[in-house]
């Protein structure tokens, strides 16, 4: 079905991005064989950088002459196994297409290709008195590959996720034609929305070569809050009543005290305090300090009334970094602790995080795994890990599979979904077929055949 | 065991701006917060209550609105603290500084113990524990690691020298510096915030002091005086190497070597 790269292909490109961007066979480096999650590997017969769009459209006119699969790769930072070119062909690289192009402070706008680095746009939009919302916890994200996955991240409750912020993408179509699909607008109703299917499309129906990003005004101030509880139960279950107080924090995110320990000892460095099972974290942010001082009163307040131990004030620089870099340590900690693990990142609806964290615990006992878990308890999207340890290969790939399908079905029956921010790529699109069904399916099937009639791009990933 | 913890308020943030005419750094409308280096300070004492036994209170020199960060103290476990404040004392140099701290502690009482963080943030010097130590007649250990047994007479403790860590033996009472990043601060209790009374903050002046002749305070007790505060110029320079990790750590290594950093 597909064609090998022939020689006459491997000359062909590197006249379009030159020799040293063009690397076949032992040139590259094992690392494009797998993404993050590991486990699902396979090298690419061709590694081409890419630095500009029409490079970009120059490449795809090629392999759709020639059929050839071309998957797209950002940091490959992914968890999926989305940018795992697992038919061969050509693997695409986007990170030295990595500049800031504009800053409009007009629309309140930023463009930038897409191998800018999240913490990289993080923190020129910060040096301009802007905030880019969007705030995933691996920050050496690419900008493209945030967009590919509609990624998360832990402002979402007040802020919402990558989609909320993408107001126009400039694509590379597999044929190699350029479109704009949306524009420098706040509103859109002109027919179907393009940008938004290729939001969260994981590199399948076309190639995001530039993305005009919506910023908001730095807000001057900000205190997080860490909140400890006596249980899980109790901590999750002061989240609903925190929205109800009607202030939105920008995070809220849970925490247990086995996951600290195991940041703690990642990364050699003691969290503040670790006396209690079980923590909330959450951040307020405004432009005074009273209004700041004011939402951080009631909150306290709040939480002390519906059990909370204590509230304890990250106010300072030192104090936020010392909590947040713990958490945002939590993945790597976990991976750290073990020998292997699989992650599951289910998104349920708010008021049944507590019931899935309490499925996930039995669901341990009863399988006799370590099922350690934190995330995002103000929008219900976990990230709960099924550990290898000691386990022998047979043995592990049996209590993986029988705890994936439990948590999805859990997931499920409390009106959840497969994915929150991860995505689905290739590791978990089996769970996506089995609760989407038939119908949704060959719809997403559809929409790939219209963009990509030759299923040159990223084959094998979400609906296939 | 009595501990006390000298803390300093400082800008909130390290992008504190210059007064060209005056050469002082624009504090108002800027955030203060607690010395990040009197935090891990802090710290070091409230666990050694922990453990033996005892209480703690802090000390700082400042304007009246330094009150915070004793308040902050006790949040985090102290039981009280002093804020010396006088307008006599403005403009003090470390000398005049740890003269200042020296007379307020001996109006306060005795300690076993005086904890200082290294050095601050505004200004840098790492002098003043030192000083006060000198002033107080007790003996002094700088760059404190950790303190490792306590006893009724004194301690055993770990102190960084440039090149080498030492382990020492120091009697009560005694002065020590503790390094940064030795431990990780507890935060602030809003439970504690909460229940904060009046009594929790003391003030002294001069007038409060043995010596009250104001030529040994503030800026006619400094023994130096600053002739320009400027910002540091920053450096934007970048360098990225290309090539193999094994050409790229060789490059990297002869540009360390160049510029005689190793």
């Amino acid at each position: 079905m597909y064609n090998k790269i022939t020689a006459e292909d491997i000359a062909a490109l590197k006249k379009i991005v030159g020799n040293e961007n063009c690397l076949c066979g032992d040139e590259i480096n094992e690392d494009y064989s797998h993404d993050e999650l590991g486990g699902i590997e396979k090298m690419p017969d061709c590694l081409v950088r890419v630095q500009t769009t029409e490079e970009v459209s120059e490449v795809m006119k090629l392999a759709y002459e020639k059929t050839i699969p071309v998957t797209v790769r950002g940091s490959g930072t992914g968890l999926v196994g989305a940018a795992v070119p697992i038919m061969g062909g050509i693997l695409l690289e986007t990170t030295k297409m990595n500049k800031i192009l504009e800053l409009d402070p007009d629309t309140l706008t930023v463009t930038v290709q897409p191998g800018v680095l999240l913490m990289e746009l993080a923190a020129f939009a910060e040096e301009n008195d802007f905030l880019y919302p969007p705030d995933p916890g691996e920050k050496s994200a690419t900008i493209g590959g945030n967009i590919s996955t509609n990624a998360g991240g832990m402002r979402a409750v007040k802020y919402g996720v990558t989609r909320d912020y993408v107001r126009a993408l400039t694509v590379v179509l597999p044929n190699g034609e350029i479109q704009q699909f949306g524009g420098k607008v706040a509103k859109n109703s002109s027919g179907y929305s393009l940008k938004d299917m290729v939001i969260g499309s994981e590199g399948t129906l076309c190639i995001i070569c530039e993305a005009v990003l919506k910023l908001v005004p730095l807000p001057k101030h900000s205190v997080s809050l860490l909140v400890p509880f006596a249980d899980m139960k109790s901590a999750i279950e002061a989240v609903p009543k925190i929205f109800r107080s009607k202030i939105t924090p920008t995070a809220i995110e849970y925490m247990s005290r086995d996951t600290i320990l195991f940041s703690e000892s990642y990364l050699g460095k003691r969290f503040p305090d670790t006396k209690n099972d079980a923590y909330i974290l959450l951040t307020i942010d405004g432009n005074t300090d009273a209004q700041v001082d004011a939402d951080m009163k009631q909150l306290a307040e709040l939480c002390l009334e519906i059990g909370a131990l204590d509230v304890y004030i990250v106010d300072t620089e030192e104090r936020k970094k010392s909590v947040w870099s713990a958490r945002g340590a939590f993945l790597e900690a976990i991976k750290a602790s073990t020998t292997e693990m699989d992650e599951c990142d289910v998104v349920v609806p708010v008021n049944k995080v507590d019931d899935f964290i309490k499925f996930t615990h039995s669901l341990a006992d009863e399988m006799k795994v370590r099922i350690p878990s934190f995330g995002h308890a103000g929008d219900g999207n976990l990230h709960v890990y099924i550990c290898r340890d000691e386990l022998g290969d047979k043995e592990w790939e049996d209590v993986l599979k029988k705890c994936f399908d439990r948590m999805y079905e859990k997931a499920e029956e409390f009106g959840g979904l497969v994915s929150g921010e991860h995505g689905i790529g290739y590791a978990k699109k089996e769970y996506l077929k089995k609760q989407y069904g038939e119908t949704p399916i060959a719809i997403m099937q559809g929409v790939k055949a219209v963009f990509d009639p030759k299923n040159i791009l990223n084959p094998g990933k979400i609906c296939f | 065991m009595k501990i006390l913890v000298c803390i300093k308020q400082v800008p909130g943030s390290s992008n504190v701006e210059v007064d060209p005419v005056t050469g002082v750094l624009k504090r108002d409308g800027v955030q203060s917060k607690m010395n990040p280096y009197d935090l891990y300070a802090l710290e070091l004492a409230l666990s050694l209550c922990e453990k033996y036994g005892g209480s703690v209170e802090t000390i700082t020199m400042g304007p009246p609105q330094a009150k915070a960060i004793i308040e902050e103290s006790v949040c985090m476990g102290a039981k009280s603290g002093t804020v010396l404040s006088d307008r006599k004392f403005a403009g003090a140099d470390v000398l005049a500084t740890a003269y200042t701290i020296a007379q307020g502690l001996k109006k306060i009482g005795d300690f076993d113990l005086i904890i200082c963080g290294k050095q601050t943030t505004d200004g840098d010097t790492a002098q003043v524990g030192s000083e006060v130590s000198e002033y107080l007649g007790i003996p002094n250990i700088s760059n404190v690691l950790s303190v490792d047994e306590v006893t009724k007479e004194g301690m055993t403790l770990t102190a960084s020298l440039d090149n080498k860590v030492v382990t020492m033996k120091a009697e009560f009472p005694c002065l020590i510096s503790a390094e940064g990043d030795i431990n990780s601060p507890r935060l602030p209790s809003y439970k504690v915030k909460k229940t904060l009374t009046e009594d929790a903050v003391k003030f002294l002046s001069m007038n409060d002091f043995d010596d009250k002749d104001e030529k040994h305070y503030g800026l006619s007790g400094s023994a130096t005086q600053v002739e320009r505060i400027f910002p540091p110029e920053k450096n934007t320079e970048k360098t990225s190497f290309d090539g193999t990790a094994e050409q790229q750590t060789e490059s990297l290594f002869s540009l360390i070597c160049d510029r005689k950093l190793i």
